[in-house]
C-alpha cells in the first residue's frame, strides 16, 4: 500500500462525491417529470417514443400494473436478443467475421444475462458475437436494464413518499425518461472521451497484423466505445472483449480507468441524493450514502492490503513495491493499473453490480478474492447496480428500521410510513431469495463431479470458491467471475440463466409490492419519538445489519472457501 | 392487587416446569416456527442417538462420541424446554393474578326480578344480559351492569385494590357496577349487561391467563422476520454439508443441528410470547384492563394524548376562594345568593362555595322548606345552575351563560363585572357569575389546582414525541393559563363532546395516533374513535364498551403509564431480537472452527476464544444458547428498563446495550462454559 | 394484459432502433471525424502494412527485443481471445510456472531478483506495458544482443517511460512495442 495509492483513492472519492449531488438533483427532476435544460432537444423525441409505442404517458399505474409492464417488456426484449443471437449467422448484416448463430443454451444464458443487468459472459465475445448482436442485443440491454433498475428505484421512492395513493408511477415513462435524459446523453459524451483515449469504434473486419517478429496477429475490434460507455454507466459489465476492462481496447489508460470507475458509481451514488430529495429528507439520503461509502472504503482497504502482499511460496522475485513497480500480486493484473487501480476497480465493480473487471478476480489473493465475493454477497447494496442498489439498500433500511425501531418503543416507521407485517414479509422475501438460490445451486453443483466440478480450473478450496462465486455473481446480477470456471456448458448455462432471472425479477416483484403497500399508507408526521434515519447512528446501524445479514448467511461457505485457502496457502499447501 | 410478586415464586415455577413439558406437543409448538425447528432437530438427534446405540453397542470410540452426542441432544431438548418454561412462567404469573380475581368472582346468589315483578333467587351463572337484579347492603353484585334505580356505596376493592367505598347511582356517569363487588349501604337495582363468561372479570381472567391471546400486529411482523431468518439459517446449514463433503470433511447430524439451533433466533423466538403475556400482565398490575394486545401496542405508538383538564391535569375540585360583587351590590348579598344557588350542587365546586360563604360571611345552611325552592340543575346546554324561589331566579354559571340569561330578560352584564371576569380568567381562575333575575350580583373566583409533578411528566412525554392536548369546558383565557401552568402543548377550550370527536379525527387525519380517557356516555363516540380509549371503571357502561381499555382505578392520569407500558413492550421485543441476532457472531467463531479443525487444523486460527476442544466448543455454544433463554426470562417478564427519552437517545442506548452487548456477551459466556466443561471433564 | 404485450413489443422495437442502431452507428461516424486513428484501433503501420496496435502486446521472443509479460490469451498474445490465466494463488500450476520463469530469468541475470510483472500473466494477455523495472532488467540482454551499450538502452527506456497520468493516476510503464520499434530504428 502506497501514499500514491491512497491519493488515487482519495481523488476518486472526492470526484465521486462532488458529482453525486448535482446528478442526484437532476435525476430527481427527470424522474418527477420536471423540466430540464435538455427539454428543448429531447422532449419531441420523448413524445415520439410514447406515440410510436402506444404509451399513455399520463396514466399512473398501481404496483401490479407496473410489475406487469416491467416483466412484459423484459420478456419481449429478452426474446428479441435470443433471436438475434440465434439468427446472427443468417442475418449476416454487421457481421464482418461471419460468425455463426449462437447455440441454444449459451444464447439463453446470454439473453437472460443481459436482460437482468448481470452481463455474465459464458462466451468469448470476439469469436462468438456479431457486431449486430453486440449493438442491438447486448449493448441495447445495457441501456434498458439500467433504466428498469432506475424505474423500480423511483417507484419505491414514490411508495415511501406518497400517502394514501394507489399508484406508484408509470413504468414506460420512468424507463423512457431515464434513458433519454440521463443514460443516452451521458453515454455519447463518455464514449467520445473513451475514443479520444484510444477505445476503437468501427465496423471493420478484424485486422491482420504482421508483427515485428514476423508472426501474424489478428486484432479483434468493433464498435467498442459505444458499448463500453453504457456498460459502465449502467453497471452492466458485459465486455466487448473477453478480458473486459482489462483489455487495452476497452480501458487503454489510467484516465479511462478513472472515468470508468466513476461511471460505475455515479448513478447509484446520485440516486441516494435523489432519494433524499424526493422524500424531503436529504439527511436520510446522505446517511444511506455514508453507509455505502464506509462499506466501500473498508472493502477497498482489505483488497488493497491483501493484493499488495507477496506470494508466500514464490522466491527470487521483487514482490515489494518500488518507485517504478507496484509489486504485490500481479498475476491477472495490468501494469498500467498496478495493484491500486486493480484493487479499486475490483471493489467498485463488485460493490456495484457491474461485473466489469480490469484484473482477473480468480487470480486474486484468497482474502482479496473473498472480499470481492463478499461485496456481492452483501446483496449488491454498496452503491449497487443502477437503481437496484438503491432499492436493495432500502430493503435493508426497512429491515434495520424494523429490528431496531422496536427498540424506541413504537411500531417501526420509515420516513413516516409504518412498517407492518406485509412490508416485513416483502422485505424478507427479497432478503431470502438471494441466499436461497445461491446456496442451493452452489450446493447442487458442488455435489456433482460431472456437471459441477468438471468445469473447475482450480482445485481445493478455491474450486469451491469458483462455483460459489459463479452463482453469487449470477443471483447478485453482478456478472464478474472467477473466470477459470468453464461455465459454457449446458448445465451451467441453463442454471446460471435461471439464477440471474430469479435474482432480478423474483426480487423486483416484492420491491414493487412493498412500494405499492407503502404508497397507500398514511404518513405519520415526524416527532422526537420518531426513529431517526438521518443520523450517523443510523448509518452505523444500517452497516451492521447489512454486514450481519450477509456475513451470517455466507460465513460457513466462505470459511471452507477463501478463508481455508488463505490459511492453507500460508501453511505452504498448494492444490 | 397491584402488589409486587416475587418473580421466582416457587409455586409458579413448579407449575411452569410441568407446563413446559406439556407444551412439547408439536401441534402447540408449530405456532412458534423458530422453536418448532428446534424441536424437529431434537427429535432427529434423539432418533439417531438411539439407532446409533443399537447398532454400535459399546465400542470404545463410539462411547466417546456417544457421550458428546448425548449431551448435545439433552441440551437441545433443554433449549425447547427453557423456551416453553419462559412462556409457562408468564402464563403462570397471569394465572396467579387470575386466581385472586376468581376468588372475588365465586358463585353468588342474586335476587332477580321475574317477569311478574316479583323477586326470585338465582345463581349468578344463570344471569343473562337484560336481567334486572336487586342488591341490598351486605350483598355482592352478581354481574356487570348498570344501576337503574337507587344510590349505594360499593366496595370495589376486589377489583381495584382501593379500599375506600365508591358511590354508585342511577343515571349520570357513575352508574356502572362490576360483578364481584359488594354493596355496603342502601340498595340498588342493577340491569345486567353481560352474559356469564363475558363479564369484565371473566375477560380479565382470560387475558391474564393468556388463554385468548392473539398475536398482535407487531408480533406478527416480528414472527415473519424471525421465520425468514430461520429459513436463511436452515439453508446455510443444510448447504454447508455439500461444501463440507467437497472439502472431505463431512459433518455429523448432531453437529449440524447444533449449528442450526445456535444460529436461528431461539432467544427471541423462545421469549416472544412470554414478552407479550407479561406486557398484558404489567397492565393488569396497574389495574388497567386491555381488551386486546393490539390496544397495548397501540398505546406505545400514541402521538397525541387528549387529557381532560378536570381530574387529570388539575385536582378536579376547583375551590371558591373569593367573591367579587358587582357595583352597588354588597358582598354579603352576593355570598348569600351564591350559597343559595349552590345548596343542591353536590360538585366539589358547589360545596366549596357553600363553605366559603359560611366561613367568610357566617352564612349557614338554612332550612329552605318554607320557601319552596326549585333547584335548577346544571346541563351542558344551559351551562348554568341555580335555584328558583318565589319571585327570584338565582343563577350561577359561566360568563357567556349568565350573559345570555341576562339578555333574555332585557338586561346585560355590567362592564365592571365583565372586567372582573377577565381578570380572574387571566389569572387562571374560573369565574362564575351570579345573577338574580335581571341583576348581575358579581363573580365567584374558583381556583384550579394543577396536580403536583404533572409538568415534569408532560415534559417527558414531549421528549418522547407525544403531544398533549388539554380538553376543558373553560373559556379560552382560563384554559390558556392552566395549560401554561401544567405545561401541555395545546388545549381545546369550551369543548363540547362533538369538538373532542372532531379534534381526534383531525389528529388522525394527520397520521397521528390518539389516546384519551373518558367516562361519560357522551364520551363513548370519541372513545371509540380514539386509537387508545381508556374508559374509567366508574364511568357508564356505554363508555366502557366503546373504549379498548378500562382503568379500574378510574384514574385518568394513568394514561401516561399505559403509554409507557406499551412502549416498554415493543422495546423489549426489539431489544431481545437485536440481542439474539448479534449473538450469532460469537457462535460462528465457536462452532465453525470446531467443525473443521479435525480435517484442517489451520482453521483453528478462527478459534479466537481458544476453546479447549472441538467438542467442548460446540457443546459450550449449544449450552450458552439454551441457558441464555432462562437468563433472560426476568428481562422478558419485567420488560427492559424504560425511560422517557427522545427516540434517538433510546436507540443509541439500546443499540449499545443489546446490539454491542449482544455481540460481546456470548464470547464471554461461551468461554466460561467451555472452561467449566473442561473442569468438570464433560468434554 | 393484452395491451401490456402490445406496448412491450412496440417499445422494444422503437428503443432497439434508437439505442441498438442509431446510437452506435452515429457514434461511429462522429468518431471517424474526430478521432480516426483511435477509432480504428491505434494501428501502427510500417511500410504501409499493419504491424500491430500500439495498445496491444505482441509476442517477442528474440534476445534483441524487449519481452512483454507472459500471455495467457489463447496460445499467447491472441488478440481474438483475450484473457488471463485465471489460476488461483493456491494453484500449484501457477506457482510452478512463476517459479520456473523466475529461476530461468534469475539464472540468466546472475541471480538478480526478477520484477514480478515480468513473470506474471496480465489480465488481458495483451498488456502492452511492462514496468520500468522490468524494462531495465532486460537492458543488459538487449544491449548484448544488439551490441549496444547498456547506457544507450537505458536512455531509450527512460525516454519511453510513461509516468503516472497527472503524476497521480495509474502506474509508471513502458510500452514494449513502441520501445522495440525505436530499438529497431536505433540499430538501422
Amino acid at each position: 500500500m502506497t501514499i500514491n495509492g491512497w491519493l488515487q483513492f482519495a481523488v476518486f472519492s472526492i470526484v465521486l462525491l462532488a458529482l453525486v449531488k448535482p446528478l442526484g438533483l437532476y435525476l430527481a427532476r427527470v424522474l418527477e417529470g420536471g423540466r430540464t435544460w435538455l427539454d428543448p432537444v429531447l422532449r419531441p423525441f420523448e413524445r415520439l417514443i410514447y406515440k410510436l409505442s402506444g404509451v399513455k404517458a399520463d396514466q399512473e399505474m398501481n404496483w401490479r400494473e407496473y410489475a406487469f409492464a416491467l416483466l412484459g417488456f423484459s420478456a419481449v426484449s429478452l426474446l428479441l436478443t435470443y433471436a438475434l443471437e440465434r439468427l446472427q449467422g443468417a442475418i449476416q448484416w454487421l457481421n464482418p467475421q461471419h460468425l455463426a448463430g449462437v447455440e441454444q443454451a449459451l444464447a439463453w444464458n446470454t439473453a437472460a444475462s443481459f436482460t437482468t443487468n448481470t452481463n455474465w459472459q459464458s462466451y468469448t465475445p470476439e469469436t462468438t458475437m456479431s457486431y449486430l448482436t453486440q449493438m442491438a442485443g447486448l449493448a441495447y440491454h445495457n441501456f434498458t436494464s439500467a433504466a428498469v433498475g432506475i424505474a423500480v428505484a423511483v417507484a419505491l421512492i414514490r411508495g415511501v413518499k406518497r400517502t394514501e395513493s394507489g399508484t406508484i408511477g408509470n413504468f414506460w415513462v420512468d424507463a423512457t425518461r431515464s434513458i433519454l435524459y440521463v443514460l443516452l446523453p451521458a453515454c455519447v459524451i463518455f464514449a467520445l472521451l473513451l475514443i479520444w483515449q484510444g477505445v476503437p469504434q468501427n465496423l471493420h473486419p478484424y485486422t491482420q497484423a504482421a508483427t515485428l517478429e514476423a508472426q501474424t496477429q489478428t486484432i479483434a475490434q468493433g464498435p467498442v466505445a459505444s458499448q463500453e460507455a453504457i456498460k459502465m454507466l449502467g453497471t452492466n459489465g458485459g465486455g466487448f472483449f473477453n478480458a473486459n476492462s482489462a483489455h487495452p481496447f476497452e480501458n487503454p489508460t489510467p484516465l479511462t480507468n478513472l472515468l470508468e470507475m466513476l461511471a460505475i458509481f455515479v448513478i447509484p451514488g446520485a440516486l441516494t441524493v435523489t432519494l433524499g430529495r424526493l422524500t424531503g429528507s436529504p439527511g436520510h439520503g446522505w446517511a444511506v450514502l455514508a453507509a455505502m461509502f464506509v462499506l466501500f472504503a473498508v472493502g477497498f482497504t482489505t483488497i488493497y492490503w491483501s493484493e499488495s502482499q507477496p506470494h508466500p511460496l514464490i522466491h527470487g522475485a521483487v514482490q515489494a513495491n518500488t518507485a517504478t513497480a507496484p509489486g504485490g500480486n500481479m498475476e491477472g493484473k495490468e501494469v498500467r493499473f498496478g495493484i491500486t487501480d486493480s484493487s479499486l476497480f475490483a471493489t467498485i465493480t463488485t460493490d456495484a453490480s457491474c461485473g466489469a473487471v480490469n484484473a482477473m478476480h480468480d487470480s486474486f489473493t484468497p482474502l482479496g478474492g473473498m472480499v470481492v465475493m463478499t461485496n456481492i454477497m452483501l446483496g449488491e447494496v454498496v452503491f449497487g447496480g443502477v437503481g437496484a442498489g438503491l432499492y436493495g439498500v432500502l430493503i435493508f433500511v426497512v429491515v434495520s428500521v424494523f429490528i431496531a425501531g422496536l427498540m424506541v418503543g413504537r411500531t417501526p416507521e420509515y420516513l413516516g410510513k409504518k412498517i407492518e407485517a406485509y412490508d416485513v414479509k416483502m422485505a424478507m422475501l427479497y432478503v431470502l431469495i438471494f441466499p436461497l438460490i445461491i446456496l442451493a445451486l452452489t450446493a447442487a453443483f458442488v455435489l456433482s463431479p460431472n456437471i459441477g466440478l468438471s468445469a473447475l480450473n482450480n482445485a481445493g478450496p478455491h474450486g469451491l470458491s469458483e462455483i460459489l462465486y459463479a452463482f453469487t455473481s449470477a443471483v447478485g446480477n453482478n456478472g464478474s467471475a472467477f473466470a477459470g470456471l468453464s461455465a459454457n456448458t449446458w448445465w451451467y448455462n441453463v442454471a446460471l440463466g435461471f439464477a440471474m432471472l430469479a435474482g432480478r425479477f423474483l426480487m423486483i416483484v416484492p420491491v414493487l409490492a412493498l412500494a405499492g403497500n407503502l404508497a397507500q399508507k398514511k404518513s405519520i408526521p415526524p416527532s422526537p419519538g420518531t426513529f431517526p434515519v438521518n443520523t450517523p447512528l443510523f448509518t452505523v446501524l444500517l452497516i451492521s445489519v447489512i454486514l450481519i445479514m450477509g456475513a451470517l448467511t455466507f460465513f460457513p461457505a466462505l470459511s471452507l472457501g477463501p478463508i481455508l485457502e488463505h490459511l492453507l496457502l500460508h501453511a505452504g499447501q498448494l492444490f | 392487587m397491584a402488589t409486587k410478586k416475587n418473580l421466582w415464586n416457587s409455586e409458579i415455577v413448579r407449575q411452569a416446569a410441568v407446563d413446559s413439558i406439556k407444551k412439547l406437543d408439536p401441534r402447540a409448538m408449530a405456532k412458534n416456527p423458530v422453536m418448532f425447528v428446534v424441536e424437529v432437530g431434537c427429535v432427529l438427534t434423539t432418533a439417531l442417538l438411539i439407532t446409533n446405540a443399537m447398532h454400535h453397542g459399546g465400542a470404545a470410540q463410539h462411547a466417546e462420541s456417544f457421550g458428546f452426542n448425548l449431551q448435545i441432544t439433552l441440551w437441545l431438548w433443554f433449549t425447547v424446554l427453557f423456551a416453553n418454561f419462559a412462556e409457562a412462567m408468564a402464563e403462570g404469573r397471569g394465572k396467579a393474578q387470575a386466581d385472586t380475581l376468581r376468588k372475588a368472582k365465586g358463585e353468588t346468589i342474586a335476587q332477580r326480578y321475574a317477569a311478574d315483578g316479583s323477586l326470585e333467587d338465582v345463581t349468578s351463572s344463570l344471569l343473562r344480559a337484560g336481567d334486572v337484579i336487586y342488591v341490598v347492603a351486605g350483598h355482592f353484585i352478581a354481574g356487570d351492569g348498570e344501576v337503574i334505580e337507587g344510590v349505594a356505596s360499593v366496595d370495589e376493592s376486589a377489583i381495584t385494590g382501593e379500599s375506600a367505598p365508591v358511590i354508585r347511582e342511577a343515571g349520570g356517569d357513575r352508574s356502572a357496577v362490576t360483578g364481584g363487588t359488594k354493596v355496603l349501604s342502601d340498595f340498588i337495582k342493577v340491569k345486567i349487561t353481560s352474559n356469564p363468561g363475558e363479564t369484565f372479570l371473566d375477560r380479565m381472567i382470560a387475558l391474564v391467563e393468556g388463554a385468548t391471546r392473539q398475536k398482535t400486529p407487531n408480533e406478527i411482523a416480528l414472527s415473519i422476520l424471525l421465520s425468514g431468518l430461520t429459513i436463511i439459517f436452515l439453508l446455510a446449514v443444510v448447504t454447508l454439508q455439500p461444501f463440507a463433503i467437497y472439502s472431505h470433511a463431512p459433518q455429523t447430524v448432531f453437529v449440524l443441528v447444533s449449528l442450526l439451533v445456535c444460529l436461528i433466533p431461539t432467544t427471541i423466538g423462545g421469549l416472544l410470547s412470554a414478552i407479550g403475556i407479561a406486557g398484558m400482565d404489567r397492565l393488569v398490575q396497574y389495574n388497567v384492563l386491555a381488551m386486546s394486545g393490539r390496544a397495548v401496542e397501540a398505546a406505545g405508538d400514541v402521538s397525541t394524548l387528549l387529557l381532560d383538564k378536570t381530574g387529570t391535569i388539575t385536582l378536579g375540585n376547583r375551590q371558591a376562594t373569593e367573591f367579587y360583587p358587582a357595583p352597588d351590590v354588597s358582598k354579603e348579598r352576593l355570598a348569600d345568593a351564591a350559597q343559595l344557588s349552590s345548596l343542591s350542587d353536590e360538585t366539589p365546586e358547589g360545596r366549596s362555595i357553600v363553605v366559603l360563604a359560611k366561613e367568610k360571611y357566617g352564612l349557614r345552611g338554612r332550612d329552605l322548606s318554607g320557601i319552596h325552592p326549585t333547584f335548577v340543575p346544571f346541563t351542558a346546554q344551559t351551562r348554568m345552575s341555580g335555584v328558583d324561589l318565589p319571585g327570584a331566579q338565582i343563577r350561577k354559571g359561566s360568563v357567556d351563560a349568565i350573559s345570555r340569561f341576562l339578555e333574555e330578560q332585557g338586561s346585560s352584564l355590567p362592564r365592571k363585572v365583565r372586567e372582573q371576569v377577565e381578570e380572574i380568567a387571566r389569572a387562571g381562575g374560573t369565574p362564575l357569575v351570579v345573577a338574580e333575575n335581571a341583576t348581575a350580583l358579581g363573580v365567584i373566583y374558583l381556583k384550579d389546582i394543577v396536580k403536583g409533578g404533572l409538568k415534569d411528566r408532560l415534559a417527558r412525554l414531549r421528549a418522547m414525541g407525544i403531544r398533549t392536548i388539554m380538553i376543558t369546558g373553560d373559556n379560552p383565557l382560563t384554559a390558556a393559563v392552566i395549560a401554561r401552568e401544567a405545561g401541555v402543548d395545546d388545549f381545546l377550550a369550551e369543548a363540547k363532546p362533538k369538538d373532542k370527536m372532531d379534534l381526534i379525527k383531525r389528529e388522525q387525519a394527520k397520521g397521528k395516533l390518539v389516546a384519551m380517557t373518558g367516562d361519560g356516555t357522551n364520551d363513548a363516540p370519541a372513545l371509540a374513535q380514539a386509537d387508545v380509549g381508556v374508559a374509567m371503571n366508574s364511568g357508564t357502561q356505554a363508555a366502557k364498551e366503546a373504549g379498548n381499555m378500562v382503568d379500574l382505578d378510574s384514574n385518568p392520569t394513568k394514561l401516561i403509564e399505559i403509554v409507557e407500558i406499551g412502549k416498554q413492550l415493543l422495546m423489549t421485543r426489539g431489544a431481545l431480537t437485536t440481542f439474539s441476532i448479534a449473538n450469532d457472531v460469537a457462535k460462528y467463531f465457536a462452532i465453525i472452527p470446531a467443525m473443521f479443525a479435525g480435517v484442517f487444523p489451520v482453521l483453528n486460527a478462527l478459534n479466537i476464544m481458544h476453546l479447549a476442544t472441538p467438542q467442548s466448543a460446540i457443546l459450550s455454544a449449544v449450552i450458552f444458547n439454551a441457558v441464555i433463554i432462562v437468563a433472560l426470562i426476568p428481562l422478558a417478564l419485567k420488560g427492559v428498563k424504560y425511560e422517557p427519552k427522545p427516540a434517538a437517545m433510546l436507540l443509541r442506548q439500546n443499540l449499545l446495550i443489546y446490539g454491542l452487548g449482544g455481540v460481546i456477551v456470548p464470547f464471554i459466556g461461551i468461554k466460561a462454559i467451555d472452561l467449566l466443561l473442561v473442569a468438570l471433564k464433560l468434554a | 394484459m393484452h395491451s401490456v404485450w402490445k406496448t412491450s413489443i412496440r417499445f422494444t422495437i422503437v428503443t432497439t432502433l434508437l439505442l441498438g442502431l442509431a446510437y452506435p452507428l452515429a457514434l461511429t461516424a462522429i468518431a471517424h471525424v474526430l478521432f480516426p486513428y483511435q477509432a480504428d484501433g491505434s494501428l501502427i503501420l510500417k511500410d504501409g502494412k499493419v504491424i500491430g496496435s500500439a495498445l496491444l502486446a505482441q509476442s517477442f521472443t528474440s534476445d534483441q527485443y524487449f519481452h512483454p509479460r507472459p500471455s495467457a490469451a489463447g496460445n499467447g498474445y491472441d488478440a481474438t481471445n483475450s484473457g488471463g490465466s485465471n489460476l488461483a494463488q493456491s494453484n500449484k500450476k501457477l506457482v510452478d510456472r512463476i517459479q520456473g520463469d523466475i529461476d530461468k530469468l534469475a539464472k540468466a541475470n546472475g541471480g538478480k531478483p526478477v520484477p514480478i510483472d515480468l513473470v506474471t500473466t496480465s489480465g488481458s494477455g495483451l498488456d502492452p506495458d511492462i514496468t520500468p523495472d522490468a524494462a531495465y532488467y532486460q537492458a543488459a540482454r538487449v544491449a548484448a544482443a544488439r551490441h549496444l551499450s547498456e547506457d544507450t538502452i537505458n536512455k531509450l527506456i527512460a525516454a519511453h517511460t510513461t509516468q503516472r497520468t497527472l503524476g497521480l493516476l495509474g502506474e509508471p510503464r513502458v510500452n514494449v512495442l513502441e520501445l522495440n520499434l525505436d530499438l529497431d530504428g536505433l540499430t538501422k
